[in-house]
């Protein structure tokens, strides 16, 4: 029983940590810095090509398609080191969705194709599954896909509507779950599709969030020609590829790496923060218990992980268990970012539409509240997604419930 | 004991509830976030109009002799509808501020047109660098002539960017922390050396830095006694404190409302998902919440007039803390149970939780007032 890292993965880590530092620019690290773990869509694109130079694009990727050929302790490692380093997310849609569902169950063609293109940041995906009726009830979805053949050949024309997509404004394809059949059970009608976004007949439109960001959006299908050549897999198995995903490579949700990276902010703003007597706020016992409870979470959860990582490259590969992850990974954001804009006090009430007052000036408004600070209450309202999305905590506690305790 | 209102409490009550629900649906609120004013100047007239404004001064002053239980039921009723005027800040805070200490000159000029909705006061008292401290006040006033010159900055001051009269705060001895020595001014919101850095707050109202560099104000700006204001402005604040606790509560209320809604009309996997009893156990504990931050408004707002100034204090920090954490607890829970739509702009579910929020990061949050309570048992 060991805890520590071995002197090889320590050396990895070293590896990794100098590469970042060497590579990742640095406007792009002081904007992720400063506005939160997503940045924009060009500084996305930017690092995932930096990274794909290196042929580092796909840390989970099996080599044969341009994996890296690391264990799942150097794939926790590296993403450890980027949350600490401040780089952009990678876009998981395509790289951790759709790609591994198009290596397990596409054919060659496809894989030749897709895969590349998603590797190089060639082709932003985004995903198709939730519809106003379909939330947590995912498999009663109506997006209907009706096969039929015309002088093109085979395909599926599309009709419906899917919602909570994640920066679909910006993509080039989306993976949908649609409906090819209404006999049998629900389950038994979904197919797998992969569609153009500049098909005819698609149609993008913002939601807009309650911290007043557009990072979701409405996609209407309105008789979409999908070729057949676009299903993956067959029909009416779609369901299977959806949920061959919770089973796959789920460890990174705990979000382990952003966490400590927002730990440690939370820290360095309760040393910048004046507390009631002017003192620095994490001298407040009151204040310092609650870092310090979130913090014990923390550790639990990263053990938990660790421990769950060193059985994914075993045969037993984790599945239920990736729920209690999601559950307690969601909840430690949640309470972190709750922290953060308690940390100011009143100033939490401020809020500076892309970092401008009413009349347009960006110079901070006070000594302790930085520009830096400006979208830390926008973060704990955004936040609040975290225990909805993803499959909620409630979906959770029933996958818990029924597949680990048999209740 | 008696937990009655009178007939003209109900009556004023129902009026403005009315008036609301007629005339200040969710979409009007959203379209008045984004004009110049951010809020209305019709909905204002309307409270005047309605008695509203002068409801909680006394007859003496252009008032109808109202209690802290009327600015209790009118916060609630505001709250239910997320009202954006500034009821809180010139008529709670400066309004009663006026009241209690100003002189009969300043009680003259000032409270005709705050009663009337034609004059909006704001109050610029806290500062950054000590949070939620009341006691400190760093803007000076240092004499000048007959008058004085202020100098200073304040703090996320509600309804700044409106205001027609701000009262400051400002030192007029002593250091930082210490009780004595601050002293009020009413000054110009206009006047030379007066910068409001106006901002919309997090919940679609509006606050603004007031930056005050030399400026002057006449012998007749004092407000009350040189060096011994500080009493009279906590007080006010305590006031402040039990109108959010009302508002709080009509906020919860409405969301409570919503949120079974939902779960009533709301299916997946074939039936109401009301009928998930994980979810009629959140909504029942959501329920258990409301009543009984209802109980600690009523509470505060029962002793927020107490002559004892220590029992006036440990029960409106009491009240704060507990509604704090309720209201947490009903936001974050009525997000969670609206799924992907709680966290939309579009539905009015967030606006709730946000306003909630703010209400309690405002004046000291529930951490703050707990450990201002807990303080208070040493003392017992």
């Amino acid at each position: 029983m060991n805890l520590d890292y071995s002197p090889e993965e320590q050396k990895f880590r070293d590896e990794v940590r100098s590469f970042i530092q060497a590579n990742l620019p640095a406007d792009i690290r002081d904007k992720v810095k400063t506005g939160g773990a997503r940045g924009g869509k060009e500084d996305i694109v930017r690092w995932q090509k930096i990274l794909y130079e290196k042929g580092w694009g796909a840390s989970s990727w099996p080599e044969q398609y341009g994996g890296p050929g690391w264990n799942a302790v150097q794939r926790h490692i590296f993403d450890d080191e980027c949350a600490e380093a401040g780089t952009p997310m990678q876009l998981p849609f395509g790289l951790k969705m759709v790609a591994p569902v198009i290596m397990r169950f596409g054919n060659e063609a496809q894989k030749s194709h897709f895969l590349p293109r998603i590797l190089s940041a060639e082709d932003w995906w985004c995903q198709g599954y939730s519809e106003p009726g379909a939330g947590s009830d995912l498999a009663s979805l109506k997006t209907r896909a009706i096969r039929g053949t015309d002088a093109e050949g085979e395909h599926y024309i599309v009709n419906g509507q899917k919602t909570w997509n994640t920066l679909g404004q910006y993509a080039d394809w989306i993976f949908c779950l649609v409906r090819t059949s209404t006999e049998g059970r629900q389950q038994e009608g979904i197919s797998f599709l992969l569609i153009n976004m500049k098909t005819p007949g698609i149609t993008v439109r913002p939601i807009i969030m309650l911290d007043g960001e557009h990072e979701v959006n409405e996609v209407w299908f309105e008789n979409v020609r999908v070729p057949v050549e676009n299903r993956v897999g067959d029909e009416n198995k779609g369901w299977t590829y959806a949920k061959f995903l919770l089973g796959h490579e789920r460890t990174g949700i705990a979000g382990v790496g952003r966490s400590k990276a927002a730990l440690r902010r939370l820290k360095s703003l309760a040393r910048r923060q004046q507390g009631d007597n002017g003192k620095p706020l994490i001298e407040d016992q009151r204040f310092r218990d609650r870092i310090a409870q979130v913090e014990m979470e923390l550790m639990a959860l990263e053990i938990t992980n660790l421990k769950l990582i060193s059985e994914e490259d075993k045969a037993h590969a984790p599945g239920p268990e990736a729920s209690m992850l999601k559950i307690k990974g969601s909840e430690i954001q949640q309470t972190l970012t709750e922290l953060c804009m308690q940390a100011l006090g009143p100033y939490a009430l401020p809020w500076l539409h892309d970092g401008q007052d009413l009349a347009g000036s960006s110079q901070p408004l006070a000594e302790n509240f930085a520009v830096r600070d400006t979208g830390t209450s926008g973060s704990y309202f955004n936040t609040r997604k975290t225990t909805i999305y993803g499959g909620s905590s409630e979906v959770q506690k029933n996958i818990i419930s029924q597949m680990i305790l048999g209740l | 004991m008696d937990f009655n209102l009178t007939e003209e409490q109900t009556a004023i009550q129902d009026s403005l509830k009315r008036y609301l629900t007629k005339d200040y649906g969710f979409e009007q609120r959203r379209a008045l976030t984004k004009t110049p004013l951010g809020h209305s100047a019709e909905a204002w007239a309307t409270y005047a109009e309605l008695g509203i404004l002068a409801l909680p001064f006394p007859e003496s002053a252009g008032g109808l002799g109202g209690n802290a239980i009327d600015t209790m039921l009118i916060a609630e009723t505001l709250g239910a509808s997320l009202a954006l005027e500034p009821f809180l800040s010139t008529i709670v805070l400066s309004g009663s501020l006026i009241n209690e200490i100003g002189t009969p000159a300043q009680r003259d000029t000032l409270l005709g047109g705050i009663t009337q909705g034609t004059l909006q006061v704001a109050l610029a008292h806290g500062e950054a660098g000590a949070r939620y401290a009341t006691n400190h006040v760093a803007t000076t006033a240092k004499k000048d002539g007959a008058g004085w010159s202020l100098s200073g900055h304040k703090a996320v001051v509600l309804n700044a960017p409106s205001a027609d009269k701000l009262l400051v705060s400002a030192r007029t001895s002593g250091s930082a922390f210490d009780a004595n020595g601050v002293s009020l001014f009413i000054v110009d919101a206009k006047a030379a050396g007066v910068t409001v850095r106006a901002y919309a707050t997090q919940d679609s109202h509006r606050a603004g830095e007031v930056l005050l560099k030399d400026v002057k104000v006449g012998a007749d700006a004092l407000v009350g006694s040189v060096n011994q204001a500080l009493p009279a402005i906590e007080h006010a604040i305590d006031r402040g404190i039990a109108a959010l606790c009302a508002e709080a509560v009509g906020v919860m209320a409405a969301l409570n409302a919503a949120t079974l809604e939902y779960l009533k009309t709301r299916k997946q996997f074939g039936q109401p998902i009301g009928k998930f009893q994980a979810l009629q156990h959140r909504m029942a504990e959501m329920a258990i919440a409301t009543e009984h931050a209802r109980s600690m408004a009523l509470l505060a707002a029962v002793k927020v007039e107490s002559a004892d100034v220590a029992e006036r204090r440990r029960n409106v920090s009491a009240a704060k803390a507990y509604i704090g954490q309720s209201a947490r607890k009903v936001g974050q829970e009525a997000v969670q149970m609206h799924g992907g739509m709680g966290v939309t702009d579009e539905l009015i579910v967030s606006h709730f939780f946000k306003r909630l929020t703010v209400i309690n990061a405002t004046f000291g949050d529930a951490d703050h007032h707990l450990g201002k309570f807990s303080d208070s048992l040493l003392a017992a």
